[in-house]
């Protein structure tokens, strides 16, 4: 196909076509990337970025021996992941179940559950900052659940709660998306022939729908983890990793000590780590639901 | 038949059960549009009441106080030439990955892939320094190149996915035909990547558009870049609990992409479905 321009022409068309690419992701990703693991073991702050110096293994000793509130923040994101993950798929899932039904309204309610997820986390948090101090107060009053006359988002439980249900509430929709082009494609000669050899409706959900969708279920699993073990825009604008640091997500952690406390080296060695713990989970995760993947 | 009419009972239970579902979901839109249109002693008396009198003085105050006009305008420029920019360098890049797959071309997809899982957190504090010393900061060329390097990864691997479909037929006759290779890209192949360019095009422009901490650190100091969440943080954060003015800003600032959502719905949410599974 290139015999034209021959050697020459061939490292032109590289270079034009993955040039621009590969120098905007380099410098970008790449480099950055790389640079961070040097930045980890200095001690460098935000006023003079030109300054690091050399601290050996400082930032990681203070990081595993003196700092609780990086653990705190560690164990406050695996729980939040662990609850918003399962909430958010099982939800999703239902609304597919229930939204691939022949229902009159089925397009619109698919809009509906849909529309939160093109508003960022940042508003989110803002609109949801009012309905759970203001909303929440005026619905408690009228009907007196004790539920909504809680102090919202002044503890850290409800703020705890507080997150799970935005969260779930904005990335529901995204997940039902791709849960529903799943269960369209699940042939319906296996559902009915499951149904002729006596399975109940869950029977076959469970048995046949669950087995064939196992790639979308990987798919929900790895970005609904990796969101909400990267949560962070929705941390700042809703309850500010507050009370206290009672809500502070692994991203929040690093971004107060970097952005806040200008400690550069001591968040870059945090990030690093973060890295890691993110990597371990989402490939964990792959691993694990692509060995239960089956053939239509 | 008994069966049917079953069935069709069960059909209307789940309607009416999703639909409640579904305005529990609207809710806090509700309250946000209600109580933005109040003034604050009304809000902070019944926050679930319908207004007394519909004033847009809210709005008028706000659209001034957080520069409305300034912040969706920059929304709008930034993510624009990012998501042209993307869409052009990580096609031109996926073509050249899937023709060519030489040893260093198949390695440098392995690292687009693999740095998808890297968190802003993990590069955003050396991409400052880096940012520095090229004099990227502050200004809209910088910010455009960070979403290209960040956005790429993703958008090579879509493209990458989609153009192994392509047959290789429809190009050699075009060789044959003397069109060089770049003719060849532009002309013959790229018009057939419209479908998975439309999903490139709406999963960066939702991500970018929403975006904050990037353009806080880019162009957080340069007040005439300001993007719509960064307008909205500022805002918040000189005047907490004037919740008249910060709602209309709200609904203000979530209209134009809800109202994009809504025209193009039908191209977001097939691209969303298609550029999943390809995972």
């Amino acid at each position: 196909m290139t015999k034209r321009g021959g050697k020459s022409g061939e490292w032109l068309q590289q270079l034009v076509f993955v040039g621009p690419g590969l120098i905007a992701f380099s410098i970008i990703v790449l480099v950055p990337f790389l640079l961070g693991f040097y930045y980890s073991f200095t001690e460098w702050n935000g006023l003079d970025l030109n300054k690091a110096h050399w601290t050996g293994m400082d930032n990681l000793n203070r990081i595993f021996m003196r700092d609780d509130k990086f653990w705190a923040a560690f164990g406050f994101t695996l729980r939040f992941t662990a609850v918003t993950v399962l909430a958010s798929n099982l939800l999703a899932f239902l609304l597919a179940l229930m939204l691939t039904r022949a229902l009159k309204t089925r397009n619109l309610l698919r809009t509906v559950f849909f529309v939160p997820n093109v508003i960022g986390g940042i508003l989110l948090g803002y609109i949801w900052q009012f309905i759970f101090t203001k909303g929440f107060k005026t619905i408690g009053e009228m009907t007196g659940w004790s539920f909504f006359e809680q102090p919202w988002l002044g503890t850290a439980g409800t703020g705890f709660w507080g997150l799970v249900i935005v969260f779930v509430w904005q990335s529901a929709g995204y997940m039902m998306v791709i849960y529903i082009a799943a269960l369209t494609g699940v042939p319906k000669d296996m559902l009915e022939a499951a149904t002729i050899d006596g399975a109940g409706y869950w029977q076959s959900i469970r048995k046949v729908t669950l087995p064939l969708i196992m790639p979308a279920i990987t798919v929900c699993l790895f970005l609904t983890i990796s969101n909400a073990f990267k949560m962070f825009d929705l941390n700042l604008s809703l309850t500010k990793g507050g009370p206290g640091t009672s809500t502070q997500s692994l991203a929040y952690n690093i971004y107060a000590e970097a952005l806040v406390n200008n400690r550069y080296g001591l968040g870059t060695a945090k990030a690093m780590l973060f890295f890691l713990a993110v990597s371990l989970i989402a490939v964990t995760q792959v691993w694990l639901t692509k060995r239960k993947e089956v053939e239509a | 038949m008994n069966r049917d009419r079953s069935l069709r009972y069960r059909l209307a239970g789940i309607e009416i059960f999703a639909i409640l579902l579904a305005l529990l979901f609207l809710a806090p839109f509700y309250f946000v549009l209600v109580n933005s249109l109040k003034t604050l002693g009304e809000i902070l008396v019944d926050a679930a009441s319908l207004p007394e009198a519909y004033k847009f003085t809210n709005y008028s105050r706000v659209w001034d106080m957080i520069r409305f006009p300034t912040a969706l305008r920059n929304s709008i420029v930034i993510t624009a030439i990012s998501v042209a920019g993307i869409v052009t360098i990580s096609s031109m890049t996926a073509y050249r990955l899937v023709r060519r797959p030489t040893r260093f071309n198949n390695l440098l997809f392995l690292a687009f892939i693999s740095s998808m899982i890297i968190p802003f957190q993990s590069v955003m504090l050396q991409l400052v320094r880096v940012t520095s010393i090229l004099e990227l900061r502050g200004d809209l060329l910088g910010i455009v190149v960070c979403y290209l390097g960040f956005g790429l990864a993703l958008s090579v691997f879509l493209f990458h996915g989609f153009i192994k479909g392509v047959p290789l037929e429809i190009e050699e006759a075009a060789v044959m035909d003397g069109c060089s290779p770049y003719g060849v890209f532009w002309r013959i192949v790229f018009p057939l990547l419209k479908p998975i360019a439309v999903t490139v095009v709406i999963l960066n422009t939702l991500w970018i558009w929403n975006d904050y901490l990037l353009p806080v650190l880019i162009i957080g100091s340069n007040k005439d870049l300001t993007t719509i969440p960064l307008a909205v943080t500022r805002f918040f954060g000189q005047y907490t609990k004037q919740w008249d003015l910060a709602l209309a800003g709200l609904a203000m600032s979530v209209t134009p992409i809800v109202v994009l959502f809504l025209l193009l719905q039908k191209h977001i949410v097939e691209g969303i479905a298609s550029g999943s599974v390809k995972g």
